[in-house]
């Protein structure tokens, strides 16, 4: 068993009487890739701020590299890199000296920290501006010097607050490859904050939804589309003809826990994929198919269900 | 700490906020070639490097009063916008993910802001100096010295005052322009507006002056209440330094320019009139202080948002 390097029990944020965090449990192994989703207002930034110590939570426990991060600030930040939402720099200040100031708060020492910046820069693809003030960066090219200063420290755990907000659909691709990129081959876990599921996870090992102040679903992608399709698969099949026998035929078929015939609609549940035989069942009592299409939710729609009305 | 502060003290020295202090120690250089040297011989203390700072004769107003007017608002433009900028800018949140302690932002900021105004007043004092031992053709004496290094750090001390409020301002108001316009309010209101509730408050205390027995409480009160000024501490204490034979007293209070003259015509050594400000220093000290620890209170426990 990998090492926890994010724990969370009974975390509770209330700002008066709202509760912005609600009982929130969680969990980070070294090396995972972690998505953490939600709708804006979820509570989703609470939380990241709970576990580097920025804001303090009203009850619960969190333990960020074995560390609290109200008590022991120190030991959590120098192994865990954090990636704002919006992320600032010194606008006047070019991105390399952006970069050097953050290595020195990180008592780095200087020769070590240029190559390392130089080697960080190359990667997120800034060399050419390094020597321009950030100022007149783009948003994408500050959302990489944003990267290049998260890793700066070699963290052991980053934590990334919507990273893909504002990135073209490039900029995003590029990102999740670095993000995939430093999981799998620096074994370093990732924290990554989103509201567009669809972006996100493809590189995710598991994801948490969010909702209320509350993880409502957790687990990997594969999981969750199983636990949420209400039963497991659903196919409609267009039938015509065919009476009681069909529908005999058909509820016996394995792990089906539900057909319902609604004019020349049948809409099957079952447990496991059984298009094959619910299809050659359907020809073989003689009636004629018209027509057949899986039911299967992706996270996507899954997700969708639980937000509607609820993302701006 | 030590990155901020010479991050931040980099700052100072950048750009904009160097013309300014450039101009500052032009200013003494200015002052110290327009100052009267004649009515300074014939008239002053004997102590020209004293007489230097506190002599209006020749000059619109005198070096002291410059510092004592200009002097807050150098401190308020140092520190109005150290902590709410970092917060617009999005920067702080991504400092405070770095591992340096919340007080350590702060101090670094303050003690950058500090060594600034240090070498700003050290810089005004040593250019008017040296511009008048020239015109003079003599050294400043031991006990001059001692003096005008006593009103530098009580100068400093001051100025100090005034960016430690900017700065607690800076951390209250998120944005800087309202920052910078309420510790420009608290500034008059401090400075100026303490004299007149400093006298209403003394007639009320004390509402019927008939001998000099009340005209004696009515001034102390009055005395009492302005000293709650940093300004008010500043101009006794460096009244008190900066001259010699008014130097063993703290006030004027029921005595007049004329008494003095009559009485006391013999200096007292640096020494003496040092012991009487100390009060003084401790009391701006301690203001600046409790300015801290409000900010303190409300910077290390907030929570910082991108």
């Amino acid at each position: 068993m990998s090492e926890l390097l994010v724990e969370a029990t009974g975390l509770v944020k209330a700002y008066g009487d709202f509760l912005a965090v609600d009982g929130l449990d969680l969990r980070l192994s070294e090396g995972e890739v972690y998505g953490f989703l939600g709708p804006n207002g979820s509570g989703k930034s609470t939380t990241i701020l709970m576990m580097l110590g920025l804001t303090e939570p009203t009850a619960g426990a969190v333990k960020v590299v074995g560390h609290n991060p109200t008590r022991e600030p120190l030991e959590v930040k120098r192994q865990v890199g954090y990636l704002p939402e919006s992320v600032g720099f010194y606008s006047d200040m070019s991105g390399r000296s952006n970069l050097l100031y953050t290595a020195d708060l990180n008592n780095m020492r200087l020769a070590d920290a240029k190559v390392r910046i130089d080697e960080l820069l190359g990667m997120v693809e800034l060399a050419d501006a390094m020597n321009q003030p950030v100022g007149q960066y783009s948003r994408g090219m500050r959302q990489r010097l944003g990267l290049a200063d998260v890793l700066l420290k070699r963290p052991r755990v980053i934590i990334l607050d919507d990273p893909t907000l504002g990135l073209d659909p490039t900029g995003i691709q590029w990102l999740l490859g670095i993000i995939e990129e430093l999981s799998s081959n620096q074994g370093i876990s990732v924290f990554l904050s989103s509201h567009q599921l669809h972006e996100v996870q493809q590189v995710c090992h598991r994801v948490g939804i969010m909702s209320h102040g509350k993880i409502v679903l957790e687990g990997t992608v594969a999981e969750l589309t199983e636990q949420t399709a209400s039963g497991g698969f659903g196919l409609v099949l267009e039938v015509l003809g065919g009476g009681d026998e069909l529908m005999t035929t058909l509820t016996a078929l394995p792990s089906v826990t539900a057909c319902n015939r609604v004019g020349n609609e049948i809409v099957l549940q079952s447990g496991a994929d059984v298009r094959a035989q619910a299809t050659s069942a359907v020809i073989a009592s003689g009636a004629s198919l018209l027509g057949a299409s899986s039911e299967n939710r992706t996270l996507e729609e899954i997700y969708l269900r639980y937000f509607a009305g609820q993302e701006s | 700490m030590r990155a901020i502060f010479w991050k931040e003290l980099g700052d100072h020295f950048g750009k904009r906020r160097f013309n300014l202090m450039l101009g500052l120690v032009l200013v003494g250089v200015v002052w110290a070639m327009f100052v009267d040297k004649e009515a300074m011989v014939t008239r002053g203390t004997g102590a020209f490097y004293l007489d230097l700072f506190t002599t209006t004769e020749g000059v619109p107003l005198s070096l002291l009063q410059f510092l004592s007017f200009f002097g807050p608002i150098i401190g308020i433009t140092l520190g109005f916008d150290s902590i709410n900028s970092e917060r617009t800018q999005g920067t702080l949140s991504r400092i405070l993910a770095q591992p340096v302690y919340r007080d350590s932002v702060y101090n670094g900021k303050f003690l950058a802001g500090l060594f600034t105004l240090t070498i700003v007043v050290f810089s005004l004092g040593i250019a008017a100096v040296g511009v008048a031992m020239f015109r003079y053709g003599l050294p400043p004496s031991g006990d001059e010295v001692l003096r005008l290094i006593g009103f530098g750090s009580i100068t400093i001390a001051f100025l100090a005052f005034w960016l430690a409020l900017a700065m607690t301002a800076s951390i209250f108001l998120r944005n800087a322009v309202a920052s910078a316009l309420v510790s420009i309010g608290l500034w008059i209101g401090i400075s100026f507006f303490i004299v007149f509730a400093a006298t209403t408050i003394a007639d009320r205390i004390v509402p019927d002056v008939e001998d000099f027995e009340d005209q004696s409480r009515h001034a102390n009160v009055q005395l009492w209440v302005g000293r709650v000024s940093p300004e008010r501490l500043y101009s006794e204490a460096t009244g008190t330094l900066l001259d010699p034979i008014r130097g063993r007293f703290l006030s004027s209070f029921g005595v007049t320019e004329e008494r003095l003259e009559g009485l006391l015509s013999s200096p007292v050594p640096a020494s003496q009139s040092l012991l009487l400000v100390w009060p003084h220093i401790v009391v701006i000290l301690a203001m600046i202080a409790s300015l801290m620890s409000v900010s303190y209170v409300r910077f290390m426990r907030e929570e910082i948002r991108s």
